[in-house]
């Protein structure tokens, strides 16, 4: 039966993505079904994208035990996949008349998760270290192990290399809801038909509630939790060189300031709960507290080079804790939810706890004869040498034509981006893929022609190309559309 | 990789990159390429299809096409060499220029002597941190105006325009005429920021509002933007709460401002000023880097392209007499100093010794509108002269000569400042 | 009835604030104007405004879908909305030419519709 599957996952961000990646190792047909355009375009594109060393959580909840595990798996992982990967450390910077002792209560904390290399680090350590940081901080703790990594990239890769392994990925395919018979799940209803298995993943995020209450599940109460982010240029000469965490206080780990792969820098979050689950708005307070949160650390950043602010949500459980189970009264049903911070780190070791409590449940697991282990890497021409780009382009000249001039991105790679597994449809969906667009214009140049190229390789009108959801349209009309239709003689 | 070596390597086909090229080889200099990254030449004005361009140059007036096609043609009866969609990826001290183009691939060119003509790029929306969400249809005003003039697509048609710079107040009127309804165009300080025809022929004219002191505190939508709150703001320029208002609109155009884009002007250690975005130069327009060149809005952002063109015009005879060797500088450089009210002038300095120019064009901004002024020049704190204007407005640049004898007349001068001034008892 | 009106005028770019005292169609007194050209462009915005109207025409098979136009002269600025319906009715063939006229004598007001720039064919 073609839409019969082994196991189907309900939704495509890091930790449905991750999942599929995981079981696409074994004899399985497997099926992930995301209702937008892409993958990872809800929390997993909005948020620190920070590999957590894993020493903030408790060693008896599950965001302790796979923190650190997901830490430990990445650099094997990530080299696999070609995710770029930076371990660069994080500091958790102590300020005069900061109450220093929690930098030691998560050193301790740490040492019990068992993180590897942590060391508190003095004044004199910090000036050399980190040059720009505020004259007051006098003590942190170090952990090396911590590191940055592109969150989308990370998702994407995964979901492209389950693809490569045979598990399908449908986008715009979004659950109304879960077919059972009597207490074994056998599929999922969509906007796209009905599809089979005998193994459900409930890896929905901020939905994954809904998801569950669909089968009766009421246990799970996501609770969107804000955060909002200002992005700053790639040319800021401003170095920042760890993941810089202020002392956390009861309520709050504080706004970080951090480089990202791309060496943009970001600072944030704030943490907000919020009502809706589509709040995504940056607010005027929220945005101040990030910003002052950030001088606090480093008094002479400035918001001259900012070039984008945005806002994520998290997919908090009540609990405050990673909510991975089976079902209890459904068989085949396993929830993985309240997937928040460090639910990047964890990614990998989610993928691996949410597979054992499936073989738990019954499914069988042989490992495929030849699993393909790596993702082969885009070509990224931003950062390619002189040398390189030269024989690059002498192999292919579609390397030559650039379309986005602030990143550097070719034709030919938003091309491969369109036609790769887990094509890019939309905007963003190419930005995330490429870059083309994510540089200090936002895409005012690039912006005509990405839409162009999309509209052209899907072959539908350019007032049809999306931003991202359904309904984001970047243009509405054709040029005298509006206009024509009076009549009027040119006598 | 395939090499090549030019005397002038112009970056950039926009009026200043033809304006130059067009100088230079009418100066002697014929062994000239200009890489340009678009499919065709003229920079932004193909786009900008209004009327109102070359007043000063030609006497007449065209529209951005117009002014274009005129230095196009220049450019091609003189058989200069042009790279078309060619993206410069760097440049170096040592005048190397690397670049890249789909035909010849990646390739290197030794010059004599650099023009940078690179434009300048606009500000986004996250550059100035409005609140709220992320929707398709809040995009810069330049580039709707690409999507309605060239691309042949209108981006909404319940319109809402931050900011009254021109290509805000240009686009406000293009879109009305297209059949979109322009709601309001917003700007922040008490006056416009654009030049006062525009004001008159593009909201005036269609009876667009124009809402000085005010700015949008908010977007709103997910997917295709719904709205946007808008509220007036203080004498410090911040949103007064209770004066916020929700205007429903699909496209929220952003005219808040240009930025000279020097990323490549920065590989090659160009210095830059802080407040022009540009690169410091001396009167022929020369950098810090011997032999490399700016002008246009890669240097400073103009109003009018005709004082692009005069720009080009002084850094391509420059530019030539650098690759003829027929210049040398003074060992010290005369500083020129922004006073009172002048956000900026170019030239930063004064340099060069055989100025065959009588007088030396200072380009200058006010810093805020000003009537009846005076315009003071002084030496080194002496007063020289000054000159009288009915008013002085931060949209449009001022052009003030300095007499090359004045110089002459100063030894050892070590500084010429500029202030403007309102004259007193009016 | 007497009326006063501020005008900014726009001959130049200039923009001297020029004041204009007039009753119906009848010009009273034009101060503030620092050239003729200023008493002329005061006169004409009370009497009758008329505007140089750049736009543009849709083309076939040109190097890009459109051609940026404009009237030859100002016209009244009270039928430019009409001008524009008969113009995005329009649509010509490339190659154009700068200076090619497309549309003769719009809404008789003795101004042709005119192209702005050469545009190409298209290359397959």
């Amino acid at each position: 039966m073609a839409n019969k599957y082994d196991v189907i996952i309900i939704g495509g961000g890091i930790s449905g993505c991750a999942v599929a990646w995981k079981l696409a190792h074994y004899n399985l047909k497997i099926l992930l079904v995301e209702k937008e355009a892409d993958v990872a375009t809800g929390t997993t594109k909005a948020n620190t994208a920070i590999i957590h060393a894993g020493y903030n959580a408790d060693p008896d909840k599950l965001k302790g035990r796979l923190n650190v595990k997901g830490n430990e798996q990445i650099k094997e992982i990530s080299k696999k996949l070609n995710v770029p990967f930076r371990e660069i450390g994080s500091l958790v910077v102590g300020l005069q008349n900061d109450n220093l002792k929690v930098i030691d209560q998560l050193y301790a904390k740490g040492k019990e998760n068992k993180v590897k290399n942590m060391k508190i680090v003095d004044r004199k350590w910090l000036r050399e270290n980190e040059p720009n940081i505020s004259p007051k901080a006098v003590k942190a703790l170090w952990a090396p192990t911590a590191g940055i990594i592109t969150p989308w990239e990370f998702a994407l890769a995964m979901a492209q290399n389950a693809v490569a392994n045979g598990a399908e990925v449908k986008l715009e395919t979004a659950v109304l809801d879960i077919i059972t018979d009597s207490d074994q799940v056998k599929g999922v209803k969509t906007n796209q038909g009905d599809f089979y298995a005998d193994y459900v993943v409930n890896a929905a995020g901020l939905y994954a509630d809904e998801i569950a209450q669909l089968v009766g599940i009421e246990k799970i109460k996501i609770t969107p939790r804000k955060g909002e982010y200002y992005i700053y240029d790639q040319a800021k000469d401003f170095a920042v060189n760890h993941v810089i965490f202020p002392v956390p206080t009861p309520i709050s780990k504080g706004i970080v300031v951090t480089p990202t792969v791309e060496n943009n820098l970001l600072i944030g979050p704030t943490s907000e709960k919020v009502a809706s689950k589509q709040d995504l708005a940056t607010t005027r307070s929220g945005l101040l507290e990030v910003i002052s949160g950030a001088k606090k650390l480093y008094p002479d950043l400035d918001l001259k080079d900012t070039i984008r602010v945005f806002a994520g949500l998290r997919a908090a459980d009540e609990t405050e804790d990673f909510v991975i189970e089976a079902a209890p009264h459904l068989k085949g049903f396993i929830n993985v939810a309240g997937i928040q911070s460090p639910g990047l780190s964890s990614a990998t070791a989610i993928a691996d706890f949410t597979v054992e409590i499936m073989e738990a449940q019954g499914l069988k697991l042989s490992e495929k004869k030849e699993v393909i282990e790596t993702r082969p890497e885009p070509v990224r021409f931003y950062e390619m040498t002189n040398q390189a780009r030269a024989s690059l382009i002498s192999k292919n000249k579609d390397y030559g034509q650039i379309i986005c001039r602030c990143e550097t991105v070719s034709y030919q790679e938003i091309i491969d981006a369109i036609h790769g597994p887990v094509g890019a449809r939309t905007v963003n969906a190419v930005k995330r893929r490429t870059r083309a667009g994510a540089g200090r214009c936002q895409g005012g140049f690039c912006g005509p022609r990405v839409v162009e190229i999309i509209a052209h390789e899907l072959g539908i009108d350019p007032t049809e190309v999306k931003q991202e959801e359904a309904n984001s349209n970047i243009l509405e009309y054709k040029i005298k559309e509006l206009l024509g239709k009076k009549v009027i003689e040119n006598a | 990789m395939h090499k090549l070596e030019k005397k002038l390597v112009i970056i950039g086909g926009g009026p200043a990159g033809l304006a130059a090229a067009k100088t230079a080889f009418d100066k002697g200099i014929t062994d000239i390429l200009i890489l340009e990254r678009d499919f065709e030449l003229g920079g932004i004005l193909p786009q900008c299809i209004h009327n109102g361009f070359g007043l000063h140059h030609f006497k007449e007036e065209l529209t951005g096409p117009e002014y274009a096609q005129r230095f196009i043609n220049d450019v091609a009866e003189r058989a200069i060499e042009i790279k078309l969609n060619t993206m410069v990826l760097d440049v170096k001290e040592n005048k190397k220029v690397y670049a890249v183009n789909k035909t010849e691939g990646f390739f290197e060119i030794q010059a004599a002597a650099v023009i940078l003509a690179m434009g300048c790029r606009e500000r986004t929306a996250g550059a100035i941190g409005i609140p709220g969400t992320r929707p398709a249809g809040v995009i810069t005003a330049g580039t709707a105006q690409r999507y309605t003039n060239i691309e042949g697509y209108l981006p909404g048609k319940e319109v809402v325009i931050l900011g009254s710079g021109d290509i805000g107040l240009i686009m406000a009127r293009r879109l009305k005429l297209e059949g979109a309804n322009v709601k309001a165009v917003c700007e922040l300080l008490p006056y416009t920021g654009g030049l006062t025809r525009n004001v008159v022929q593009c909201l005036e004219d269609y009876d667009i509002p124009l809402l000085l002191n005010h700015t949008v505190t908010g977007i709103k939508g997910n997917g295709r933007l719904k709205a946007v709150e808008i509220s007036e703001v203080d004498k410090n320029l911040k949103p007064i709460p209770d004066t916020a208002k929700i205007i429903k609109a699909d496209t929220l155009l952003l005219s808040v401002g240009l930025i000279p884009e020097n990323e490549l002007s920065k590989k090659a250690n160009v210095v830059l000023d802080q407040r022009t975005g540009g690169p410091i130069v001396n009167e022929g327009r020369e950098t810090n880097i011997p032999g490399i060149f700016a002008c246009g809005n890669v240097l400073h952002v103009h109003d009018l392209v005709d004082w692009v063109t005069e720009e080009a015009e002084i850094a391509a005879s420059w530019a030539v007499k650098y690759i003829k060797k027929d210049f040398l500088k003074e060992t010290a450089a005369i500083k020129v100093k922004a006073g009172q009210n002048v956000s900026y002038v170019i030239p930063q300095k004064i340099e060069l010794q055989a100025d065959d120019r009588k007088k030396i064009p200072l380009y200058m901004r006010v810093s805020q509108p000003l009537t009846a002024v005076n315009i003071n020049l002084f030496a080194d704190g002496e007063k020289l002269y000054s000159f009288s204007e009915p008013f002085a407005k931060p949209g449009e640049m001022i052009s003030i000569p300095l007499a090359q004898k004045t110089l002459a007349q100063h030894e050892n001068l070590q500084e010429i400042s500029v202030e403007i001034v309102e004259k007193e008892g009016e | 009835m007497i009326e006063t009106k501020t005008l900014t005028c726009v001959a130049c770019p200039k923009g001297c604030e020029v004041t204009i005292e007039y009753e119906g169609n009848e010009i009273i007194e034009i101060k503030g104007n620092t050239c003729p050209q200023g008493s002329a462009y005061a006169r004409e915005e009370i009497v009758a405004p008329t505007r140089i109207l750049p736009t543009t025409v849709i083309v076939k098979a040109g190097a890009l879908p459109l051609v940026p136009v404009k009237t030859s002269k100002a016209i009244p600025l009270e039928i430019i909305p009409d001008a524009m319906e008969i113009i995005a009715k329009l649509e010509i063939e490339a190659p154009v030419k700068m200076g090619d006229v497309i549309l003769k004598n719009i809404l008789e007001t003795g101004a042709d519709v005119v192209a702005t720039r050469n545009l190409p064919v298209l290359k397959a």
